[in-house]
């Protein structure tokens, strides 16, 4: 673990498309030899800003405003001399907000400095809502400035390499291309889109249950209902003399399908709890991105104690105090604190940032195994849950069909049968008697 | 089986062929009613509902006629058919307004229902072999100004006299009716409460299908939002959801169908059973009146020559009623017959295609 002075290196955390033994110098590199912020190294200014016009997604014309971005080593400028020429490159807002968007993803635990407003907000009367107002493009470019320190004096956040590469890739498509194809970023989007699904489907299955079981109540009672004619058409069918028989069999019919009801909703209870098994399903899925969460979690807080660690470290080396400290305001108030304690501090000082950089390395591991192993049996989840729904909706429709034949052919086929030959009496009317008696009233 | 009316009156069977020819043959007035149009007057607004009669019978002068009659009219025809005779069954009328649901009298579903019960009133009446050559059914079907010819006749001090005579015979009691009335009386009041209830599970059966299509109409958003959120099974939810939404658009036909043809003709029975209380009552005061006679006849010795001739036709008039009754009765229960079993069939059979059809979705949905 020695220190190497490479500067170029770049650590980021969760890194994971460099072999491991360049993941080990990562690590080492993380915050020991460049110090606790890209400031110490660079100078980062916006300096500029301009208008452009050019094609959008949608292929329309729009003007929009970049901000040219300025960096130039931290060296002191001796007297008279020019400073070093700034390497530099161009922003639009729309890429300061991926940027960001990228950070909060990637530290969802660390608090991600905000932009200036993409929209001007909060104006009072005379002052101009337009973006393109000069005065409010000066606004901003101070503000994305001030992002951009803030982004680099944190002990974290200025490691990142997709930050480095912002500042330093010229070509916004490449930085672009960087960032959306980051390994971390691409397994961060995937869990939350993952938990995301995973309430949406929790949320639709239970309506859906709810919904099905007051269809299944109403249908309930349309069957039972039916009941009500066969009792009724069986007490008619006592008082009349052809249409005897017929009410009779009607009535039987309707006290069959009546009946019917019963065993077609246990069969829907069926499908009710194929749905209910993924209901409850969504319960581990959560509990997998609540892991994933927490894993995330301890790796930056790791990551975050290791930097302050090394921070303390740097003071007492460099006598600088720049946070706050209880020993440092005592030993500003009672005088400085001896060569042996300074140096019995540096030592454990020293111990505590190895043990942290061992427990950085393994929590780094840790999190890139789980994310790998969770996402393979995640693919699998999916595949068996496309599998099952959908036979489960096969056979719900299929059920759905052999019921309708069923009541077709053994209920209402039947009662037609029974109607149709129903017996006409052939007694007819008196036609000639009717003639006389019409004629004497 | 007890001795049922139908049987009794078998006694007076014609020759099968004969009479089936008689119908077949003898059908020579054809009435239609439709387009009906509002009238307003300077005191009402009322709907007249057109009658187009085409007859081929010598007692009409022509051979096609249109008038216009409002439903008051209709009123008035059924009840000089009533008077005129008193014990055949005369088929009932739609309702004169529906307390019930808040219909509106000018409400067009209301309209459309009461016309279509007008013009089954006016056929029922134009099949029955006595009723058809009644001369007020001339009168409405022919005359083209009604009001003058609605003012003459009994009217309404005979009616009056009618209920007079009805309560002081109630209150005297029948002293024997035949047996086949009372069995006839026995199965009215019996026929009335089946068909009563019949009605009223029909209502309820109309009611819980409202109340599952609505629902269902519920049920197949869901997985169309569902499909929303998947990517491999959205196609077979969305086949799922397409299903339930016809499914439900049958159901409403389904519901539709029984609304317009079991119901209205339930309804119209459950009517007629009231129809036929009525003349059970009124035979049964004909007699009455009949009872009320001989027993002053027999208490006068006085005067027996007068009151013999009026009791002889009284006797007369008692005979007429029952033959007619009798006659008319196995008629009215042929009827019966054919129109619920012709609504119960349609029932039968559109329930079928429902099933068939939500078959027949479902198994396309599985196809996707």
């Amino acid at each position: 673990m020695a220190d190497s002075a490479s500067s170029e290196e770049v650590a980021v955390i969760g890194n994971t498309d460099i072999t491991s033994v360049e993941s080990e110098n990562n690590l080492i590199n993380t915050m020991v030899e460049r110090g606790t912020a890209l400031l110490r190294k660079m100078e980062i200014n916006v300096a500029e800003a301009e208008k452009r016009t050019g094609k959008n997604t949608v292929n329309m014309q729009e003007t929009y405003t970049v901000y040219l971005i300025e960096i130039r080593p931290a060296e002191t400028v001796p007297e008279g001399g020019t400073p070093a020429t700034p390497d530099t490159l161009w922003r639009r807002y729309s890429e300061f907000e991926l940027l960001r968007t990228y950070l909060l993803v990637t530290y969802p635990y660390i608090i991600i400095p905000p932009l200036p407003e993409k929209r001007a907000e909060f104006v009072w009367h005379k002052l101009s809502a337009d973006n393109l107002d000069p005065d409010f493009v000066e606004r901003r470019r101070v503000g994305l400035e001030n992002f951009l320190l803030r982004v680099a004096s944190h002990p974290v956040l200025s490691n990142d390499k997709i930050f480095f590469l912002f500042l330093t890739e010229v070509s916004a498509q490449a930085f672009k291309h960087c960032l959306i194809y980051d390994p971390f970023v691409v397994f961060s989007r995937r869990f939350t889109a993952l938990k995301q699904y995973s309430d949406e489907l929790n949320t639709v299955i239970s309506q859906l249950l709810r919904v099905r079981a007051k269809v299944a109540d109403r249908l309930y009672g349309v069957y039972k209902v039916h009941g009500n004619y066969g009792r009724v058409f069986s007490e008619w069918s006592a008082i009349e003399k052809e249409m005897g028989d017929g009410l009779q069999s009607a009535g039987h019919h309707m006290d069959t399908y009546a009946a019917s009801i019963d065993d077609i909703l246990e069969e829907e209870e069926h499908y009710a709890d194929q749905l209910k098994e993924y209901l409850f399903y969504t319960e581990a899925v959560r509990s997998v991105c609540r892991k994933h969460e927490l894993i995330q979690y301890e790796l930056e807080m790791a990551a975050l104690d290791l930097a302050h660690k090394k921070q303390q470290k740097e003071e007492l080396v460099t006598g600088t105090v720049r946070v706050f400290s209880l020993k440092g305001m005592t030993s500003k108030l009672f005088g400085q604190e001896s060569q042996e304690q300074r140096e019995s501090r540096l030592a454990a000082l020293e111990q505590g940032i190895q043990e942290g950089e061992e427990s950085l390395k393994e929590k780094n591991t840790e999190c890139q195994e789980f994310m790998r192993t969770a996402w393979e049996d995640i693919e699998r989840f999916k595949e068996q849950k496309d599998k099952d729904l959908r036979e489960a909706l096969i056979s719900y429709a299929i059920m759905q069909i052999s019921m309708c034949k069923k009541v077709r052919s053994s209920v209402y086929n039947k009662a037609k049968e029974t109607w149709t030959t129903l017996q006409e009496t052939t007694t007819r009317s008196h036609f000639h008697l009717f003639f006389f008696f019409s004629f004497s009233c | 089986m007890p001795n049922s009316p139908s049987s009794m009156v078998n006694q007076y069977r014609l020759e099968e062929d004969e009479e089936e020819q008689l119908d077949a043959n003898t059908k020579d007035l054809f009435i239609d009613v439709d387009n009906p149009e509002s009238h307003v007057t300077a005191i009402e607004t009322f709907i007249m509902y057109r009658v187009v009669t085409k007859t081929t019978r010598s007692e009409f002068d022509s051979s096609e006629y249109e008038v216009w009659r409002r439903y008051q009219d209709f009123l008035w025809l059924r009840s000089r058919l009533e008077e005129n005779h008193p014990t055949l069954i005369v088929h009932p009328l739609p309702e004169k307004f529906v307390m019930k649901g808040m219909v509106e009298r000018f409400n067009d579903d209301f309209i459309e229902t009461r016309r279509k019960a007008l013009h089954r009133f006016l056929n029922k009446i134009s099949a029955h072999p006595i009723l058809s050559y009644n001369q007020h059914l001339k009168v409405f079907l022919t005359a083209q100004e009604l009001s003058s010819h609605r003012k003459q006749g009994p009217g309404f001090l005979s009616r009056m006299g009618e209920t007079v005579r009805a309560v002081a015979n109630s209150v005297r009691g029948l002293r024997s009716r035949p047996e086949e009335f009372t069995l006839m009386q026995e199965y009215v009041e019996d026929f009335s409460n089946k068909i009563c209830s019949v009605d009223k599970v029909t209502q309820r059966i109309i009611k819980e299908q409202r109340e599952y299509v609505d629902e269902l109409k519920q049920y197949s958003p869901t997985y169309t939002q569902w499909a929303g959120s998947e990517e491999e099974l959205a196609e077979s939810l969305n086949g799922v959801a397409n299903c339930l939404v016809r499914c439900s658009k049958e159901t409403e036909e389904q519901i539709y169908h029984l609304s317009e043809v079991l119901v209205p003709t339930l309804h119209e029975y459950v009517l007629c059973a009231e129809t036929l209380k009525a003349v059970m009552r009124r035979r049964d005061n004909i007699q009455a009146e009949f009872e009320a006679k001989s027993e002053a006849l027999a208490s006068r010795k006085a005067d027996q020559d007068a009151l013999q001739e009026e009791m002889d036709g009284l006797a007369d008039r008692v005979e007429l009623a029952n033959n007619a009754l009798k006659g008319d009765w196995s008629r009215w229960q042929n009827s019966m017959r054919t129109d619920l079993k012709s609504a119960f069939i349609s029932t039968a059979e559109k329930n079928m295609e429902y099933y068939e059809k939500v078959r027949a979705q479902n198994f396309k949905s599985l196809n996707r």
